[in-house]
Order: C-alpha cells, then sequence, then structure tokens
C-alpha cells in the first residue's frame, strides 16, 4: 500500500516538473557560458569520431545530449573531463574551454580538472566500499582526514543526492548491498561531494526502473541550480523532461543546438524531427 | 526399438554425466586412498602394540624365547620355503611368516627378525614385559630385575616398576636443564665469544694498533665469558654426576642381565598392562612427542620438530618475499607497461618460467645467490669472519629467495587476471573523482584485486612447500645444529641451514641406517607434511574468504 501511494506521489511531482519546465523561457544569448566548444575534432586511430564541434554550454542548466548510438555523444561529454585520455588511439584536434580556458592546455592537470568536472556513468559503479567511504573517497583524496568535515559532507552530499534518509541508519554498511537507483544516487552524491562546477551524467537512468529514473530525474532539476548538467540519454522524453538547451548529434556531427522547447517542437533540421518524430535511430 | 531408447539415452546426455561422476570418483578414491594409507602406516607406529613373548624352534637347533612385536605377516609359497629347509606338511602350499620387532639392536645385532610361524610356539603376552624407548640404540625389551643407585640395589620384583618411572622422570628433567645450559646458556656465550673474536680480527682489518684500549677492552669482555662459563661448567660437572646416579638391570629375551643407566632411557611402558584408554594417552603423548621433538640417532628415532619448523619458516619467509615482488611486477606488466610485443614476450616468458624444472632452479640459487650475493654481502659486511662464509654458505634466506623465484611466476599471473577483473567502470569512477592512477590503484584497484594475490599465494604456498630438489643446493640440511629463530639477537638467523620435512622424508627412508624402524616415520613424516601444506593453504583460503567479503565486486 505504502509503495503504491509513493509511486502516485513520485509521478505526479514528475509532471509538475515538466510543465514547470516548459513554462520557462530560454535564451542561449543571454547565459553565462561555462563550457565553449571550438571547432573540436576527434579521431579513434584513423576514424573520425567528431567532426569540427562548435558548441556553448551554460552555466547552472541542464543540457543534454540526444542522437543514436554511436552519433558521438558519449565521447563528446567524455573530453569534458578528458576521460578519453585513458584511450590510446584517441587524436583531438580543436578547443575546449573550461570558463574560458583550454583544458586540453598541457599545463592543465587532469587530476584537479576531473575535481572541476565531476561525472557520473551509465551504470552505477559504486567502489566496493561502505557507503560513508564511497562519498568520503574524492575527500580523502584530496587528504581530508578529518572525522567532522568528512561526517559533514557526506551527510550534505547524500541530502543533495535524497538518499539520506534512506541510508542514515547504514552508512558503514557496503554500498553493494543497495538496489541500482540507490547506487546511482550515491554515486551522484560521491560525485558532489567534491562541488565540482560542472557534472557529466552519462546517461544516468538507462540501467534503472522508471521509478529510480524518475527520482534521478527529479534530482537533476534540484542539482541544476548550483551546477552545469550536461546529460547524455537516447530517450528523448527523459531529455525533453529534464534539460534546458538540447543538441542533436548524428554521425558524429552537432546538427543542432538549442533550447529544449524549440528543439522538440520546432526542429529546424530535417534530421532532426526525423529523429525526434521516430524516423530512426 | 532397443535401438530408439539408447539412442535417446545417448542424447539425453546421461552418459556424459556417468563419464563425468566416474572421473571425479576414481579421483576421489585414489586421494582418499593415498592419503588413507599413508595415514594408516604412518599413525599406527605410535600405538603401544602389546609385546608377545613366545617361544622358537627352528629345526636341530635350541628352543630360544623370542620379546618382542609382530610388525607384519605375510604369506609365503611352499617352493620358497624348501628351498630355505622348512617342510611343510603334505598338501600345504603355503605358510606365515612374520616379522618381529625383537629390539636389542646393541645386543642381538638385529632388531628385526623374520620368522617362520610354523615353528613358533604359542605367544603369551605377560603383563611385565617392559618396552624401553632408549636415547641409542632403539628400543629394548625386557623383564625389569632390579633398580639400582649407585650400584646399590634400590628396588626389586614389581614395586620396582614405580620406583623405576619415578626415577626416569627425574633424569628427564635433570637432562632438560642440561640441554637448556648447553644450547641456551653457553650458547650466548660461544656467541658472544665468537663476536669478540670478529670485532678483534675486524680491528686488526682496521689497522688499530695491538696495545690499543679497544684490544683490552675486548680482552676484558672475553674475560668475563671465560669466568661465566667456568661457572657453567661447574653447573653441567654437577648435572652429569646427577643424572648418571641411577641404573637399571633387565633381563632379555634369551636370558642375559644387562644393567643399562637411566640417563640413557627417554620412556618405559609396559604395553600389555596397558588398558584401551591409557594406550589412547600414551598414545597421544607419543604423537606430540613425534611433533614437538628433536630427532635422534640419525633422524630414525624421535621427534621432527625443527624440520616443522624449518619448512613453516621457509614458507612463510618464501611468501613475504614473493608477494609485493609479484605483485609489483604484475601492476607494471598489466597496468603502466605499454602492451606491445615485447610485453608480449616477457609474459610468455614468465608463464613458461613456472615449467622450469625446480632443481635448475636450485642450481641459479647455489650460483647466483649463495656464491655471487652471499660471497659479496660477505666480503662487504662480514670480512672479520672470512674466510669462514656467513651469507655465503646455503642458508635459510637463500633457500626461500630462490623458492620466491620459483613460484613468483603464479603470483604475476593470478595478479594480471584480477587484475583485468576489475571492471573498467570502477577505474573510471575513481579517475573522476580526481583521483591519479597511482592513487586508483592504491585505493580500489589493488585491495579490490587482493583475493586474486592471494590465490596466487595459496598456489605458490602449495607448491613452495612440497618442493625439495632446489632447496637441497640452497640450505636444506639433514640435521640442523641450532633452529633459525632463538634467543640470541638478531633472533632471527637468516643465514642459517635448516631442515625441512620433505627432506627430511628423503632422508630418512633412503639414507637410514636402518629401514625397517626408519619406514614408518617415513609414513608420518609425509602425514605430517600433507597436513601442514593442508593447513597453510586453509589459512590463506580463510583471509581470502575475508577478503573477498570485503571487496566483493559489483554483481553487473
Amino acid at each position: 500500500m505504502e509503495a503504491v501511494k509513493e509511486q502516485t506521489g513520485t509521478a505526479a511531482r514528475a509532471i509538475d516538473i515538466s510543465s514547470m519546465q516548459r513554462g520557462s523561457k530560454m535564451n542561449l544569448e543571454a547565459e553565462t557560458t561555462c563550457l565553449q566548444v571550438k571547432n573540436f575534432n576527434l579521431f579513434y586511430g584513423d576514424k573520425q569520431a567528431l567532426h569540427s564541434i562548435n558548441m556553448t554550454i551554460p552555466k547552472n542548466r541542464v543540457t543534454a545530449f540526444i542522437g543514436p548510438s554511436g552519433c558521438g555523444k558519449s565521447t563528446l561529454l567524455r573530453c569534458f573531463n578528458r576521460m578519453n585520455d585513458l584511450i590510446d588511439t584517441v587524436n583531438i584536434d580543436g578547443e575546449m574551454l573550461l570558463d574560458g580556458d583550454n583544458l586540453n592546455a598541457p599545463s592543465v592537470n587532469v587530476a584537479d580538472l576531473r575535481r572541476q568536472v565531476g561525472m557520473v556513468f551509465q551504470k552505477p559503479n559504486p567502489f566496493p566500499k561502505s557507503i560513508y567511504e564511497n562519498v568520503a573517497y574524492g575527500l580523502r583524496l584530496q587528504g581530508v582526514n578529518d572525522r567532522a568535515t568528512l561526517d559533514n559532507v557526506v551527510e550534505k552530499s547524500l541530502k543533495g543526492a535524497a538518499l539520506w534518509d534512506e541510508v542514515k541508519d547504514r552508512l558503514h554498511e557496503s554500498a553493494m548491498g543497495m538496489s541500482g537507483g540507490q547506487q546511482q544516487r550515491l554515486v551522484i552524491a560521491r560525485a558532489i561531494a567534491i562541488e565540482p562546477e560542472v557534472l557529466l551524467l552519462d546517461e544516468p537512468a538507462s540501467a534503472l526502473d522508471p521509478l529510480s529514473t524518475l527520482k534521478i530525474e527529479e534530482l537533476i532539476h534540484e542539482l541544476k541550480d548550483k551546477y552545469t548538467i550536461v546529460i547524455v540519454t537516447h530517450n528523448m522524453q527523459q531529455a525533453a523532461r529534464v534539460s534546458d538547451y538540447t543538441a542533436f548529434m548524428y554521425m558524429g556531427d552537432l546538427i543542432e543546438f538549442g533550447p529544449t522547447d524549440e528543439l522538440f517542437t520546432n526542429p529546424k533540421k530535417k534530421q532532426t524531427e526525423d529523429y525526434i518524430t521516430g524516423r530512426y535511430g | 526399438m532397443s535401438k530408439q531408447s539408447f539412442s535417446s539415452w545417448f542424447k539425453s546426455g546421461s552418459p556424459w554425466v556417468w563419464l563425468n561422476a566416474g572421473a571425479v570418483s576414481i579421483s576421489l578414491v585414489m586421494v582418499v586412498g593415498l592419503l588413507g594409507l599413508i595415514a594408516v602406516r604412518g599413525l599406527s607406529h605410535f600405538w603401544p602394540a602389546n609385546v608377545m613373548e613366545v617361544s622358537y624352534t627352528e629345526p636341530n637347533q635350541q628352543v630360544e624365547s623370542l620379546i618382542g612385536e609382530v610388525i607384519e605377516t605375510e604369506t609365503v609359497p611352499a617352493s620358497q620355503l624348501k628351498r630355505v629347509g622348512v617342510e611343510l606338511a603334505e598338501g600345504q602350499v603355503s605358510a606365515e611368516r612374520v616379522l618381529v620387532k625383537v629390539g636389542n639392536r646393541d645386543y642381538f645385532g638385529m632388531d628385526f627378525r623374520w620368522v617362520n610361524a610354523p615353528w613358533l610356539g604359542q605367544a603369551s603376552y605377560p603383563k611385565e614385559l617392559l618396552s624401553i624407548e632408549r636415547r641409542e640404540w632403539g628400543r629394548f625389551y625386557g623383564r625389569l630385575v632390579t633398580v639400582k643407585q649407585q650400584g646399590e640395589v634400590i628396588a626389586t620384583g614389581d614395586e620396582a616398576y614405580d620406583e623405576l618411572q619415578q626415577r626416569i622422570s627425574r633424569s628427564n628433567d635433570i637432562i632438560d636443564e642440561i640441554k637448556h645450559l648447553e644450547y641456551s646458556e653457553i650458547g650466548k656465550i660461544n656467541h658472544g665469544i665468537e663476536s669478540i673474536r670478529l670485532d678483534k680480527r675486524q680491528l686488526e682489518l682496521d689497522g688499530v694498533a695491538e696495545n690499543s684500549i679497544e684490544f683490552s677492552d675486548l680482552a676484558d669482555a672475553k674475560a668475563k665469558f671465560d669466568d661465566d662459563y667456568r661457572v657453567l661448567q661447574k653447573q653441567l660437572a654437577v648435572l652429569y654426576t646427577d643424572l648418571n646416579r641411577d641404573q637399571m638391570v633387565v633381563k632379555m629375551s634369551d636370558g642375559r642381565e644387562v644393567e643399562i643407566p637411566l640417563a640413557k632411557i627417554v620412556l618405559i611402558h609396559r604395553p600389555n598392562a596397558m588398558g584401551v584408554v591409557e594406550k589412547i594417552g600414551f598414545y597421544g603423548h607419543a604423537v606430540w612427542d613425534f611433533v614437538s621433538g628433536d630427532p635422534r640417532e640419525a633422524n630414525t628415532e624421535g621427534g621432527v620438530f625443527p624440520a616443522i619448523f624449518g619448512t613453516i619458516m621457509m614458507v612463510m619467509i618464501m611468501a613475504v618475499l614473493v608477494t609485493p615482488f609479484g605483485v609489483i611486477a604484475a601492476v607494471y606488466l598489466k597496468e603502466y607497461a605499454k602492451q606491445g610485443p615485447l610485453i608480449r614476450l616477457i609474459r610468455i616468458a614468465v608463464n613458461n618460467l613456472a615449467g622450469v624444472p625446480s632443481i635448475v632452479y636450485g642450481v641459479f640459487g647455489l650460483g647466483f645467490f649463495v656464491y655471487f650475493l652471499g660471497g659479496n654481502i660477505d666480503e662487504l659486511f662480514f670480512q672479520a669472519s672470512l674466510p669462514s662464509p656467513t651469507f655465503g654458505t646455503p642458508g635459510l634466506m637463500w633457500a626461500s629467495l630462490t623458492l620466491a623465484i620459483l613460484t613468483v611466476p603464479v603470483v604475476i599471473v593470478a595478479t594480471e587476471e584480477g587484475l583485468s577483473r576489475i571492471p573498467r567502470a570502477i577505474r573510471e569512477g575513481s579517475l573522476a573523482l580526481g583521483a591519479t592512477k597511482a592513487e586508483t590503484l592504491w585505493r580500489t584497484v589493488l585491495p579490490m584485486a587482493a583475493p586474486a594475490m592471494m590465490t596466487g599465494l595459496i598456489l605458490a604456498v602449495a607448491r613452495a612447500a612440497g618442493e625439495v630438489a632446489p632447496l637441497m643446493m640452497v640450505g636444506v640440511v639433514k640435521l640442523a645444529p641450532a633452529l633459525a629463530v632463538d634467543n640470541i639477537a638478531p633472533y632471527l638467523h637468516l643465514d642459517r641451514q635448516f631442515m625441512h620435512l620433505g627432506f627430511h622424508i628423503y632422508d630418512v627412508g633412503f639414507q637410514s641406517p636402518n629401514v625397517e624402524a626408519a619406514r614408518p616415520l617415513v609414513y608420518a613424516t609425509a602425514i605430517l607434511l600433507v597436513f601442514i601444506i593442508i593447513g597453510l593453504n586453509l589459512v590463506a583460503i580463510q583471509i581470502r574468504n575475508r577478503l573477498r567479503e570485503t571487496y566483493k565486486a559489483s554483481e553487473s
């Protein structure tokens, strides 16, 4: 009984969010720039995966990347915190600026960059440690070992990820015992514990059930006050529900980028229209 | 119809199930049978078997009386018996032959004797027969006549047995005290004197003048040790006189009476007078003495404690050496090295190292570790004691290192496998939080790979504990004068030679002067070695399971 009630409650709130979003008018020119991509190309060996991408991602907004599988949206996302450095064959060309600074410059410390640009992956990937240690991981890396500070941050982050009430009594139990949805929120809590500027979400709800998906979407909406959020999704309804701006990519090209409302209701390009009406992808 | 059902039976897959089940059962039966055989042969040795008294009449010989334990009985065909002059009754095709342990090797020349069952009289088991375990010459069987103190008869007959037991425990106490003085106290003094000699030699090498203060200090120190030694020697002299106070007179099966000093006796019991409970208690004692005692009489009697200790020490030192080495190598190969033909070649080489015959490692250990490394260490740090080597000779350290080299491929392979099983998502998760590669490895990946490292270590331990051949070249000896750990600083002596159960089996089984007596010990030592390896593995498996529980990776 309880569960049913809660479910309907969450669904109702989710509808609130989407209607609220529809109401506000978005204008890219009026936004503060957070990330800027200039003439960006990326190659896997000989194969070009991104073709001269140009875009500006606004601060404290949710930007969604949509497109069919293999269109390069995750690849682009992973460039923002240089996760592609891990792949030997990747070569890049062009500029990518975070608050005006080139994040691929040799002087940039990758670890510092990743502290500023947090990331949440498709599958929940908690460490096989306690819930508490998962959230404290980033801080411990920075040398913070003071118990009171850690307690404080852990609580704040778990509250920020809407997880605190569910786990506050078992903080020191293993994170592997949580449900998938809880794990994904834990991973978000872990990411926001180090207070990044940008939060990259790579299909954060694709491995989750509908109820957990709703919770994550609500969370995204709450987090955008403090963080710039970039989300990759191949669920168009989700993009429409959570994002302020949407970029449609196809075959490594950025086809269209604009306010979500406009892109979904009045796409400028034929390809975009075909995609959102379900003609391919 | 029947063909149809056969083909459907074949298709159902049950023949394969039967085949598998059969193979598994055969393996199980073989393992259990092997262990059972070793266990029965080895463990029955400690059971206080009844001592038989029997008359034995060979044709055209006088009747003789035998006292001893029946070890085994076998059936011999008549033709073979005929050749040694045994005539059987008409129609009888075979007869039994009995191996009797008659003991008293110093008087009879042989302590085992095959006798032909047809010539044996009626066996009896008198309660008063003694089974005497001596420090030399093995077992003695006979009847107690008198107990003497400095040649004076103290007790005779039945009450003499209780008197005897009291006096034996007294003499054993004295022996313990003597051992303590000789090994521990005098050992310390010897060590002190030796280090003074080395200091003196070092001073000479450094060119310090003969009449300088350093030399006179050393001379004073040596004088003090000499005084201590004289005191101890006096104590020892008193103890030895005390020890030699008592004797016993025993009558052998052939009627001769012999006197045995109690100092030469370890243990006396009367197996025929013991009940089952008493025997079980005695058995427990005997097994404990075997496990905890020192070997006697060229390893054919007494215990195997130094060998157990040496085996475990060596395996543990090997584990301590091999784990960091193997793990670091695996981490480099898997995480840092640029994957290419060179790394592939190295990996193949590492895998093949595991297949090199172990004796080759022994030769390598002797040449590289003992002569080259040890020789250089001696020249650099132990110049004073040259030409007698310190590390330039086989020892515990080199044996452990050799085995570490032998087992490092196992650890590398297992660790690499463990590292490659860590999901990429976990590494990316850590990197995305601003961890460097090293931090990710240290905080997340290595702890998660710990169970795999433990698996490697388990395999390494199992292999190292059973290895004998290379050890014979780099440190194992038949009889080590002292354990590698004692109360003399630095307490752990890695330069010392040591005993090993595997080598002990070989030594007792094949190098022993008294094969019949040694055979049960071979089995007992073998079962002990098996138990120790199982024990070491269980400990490691327990640790691994605990680690697995802690670092259970995500199911996805």
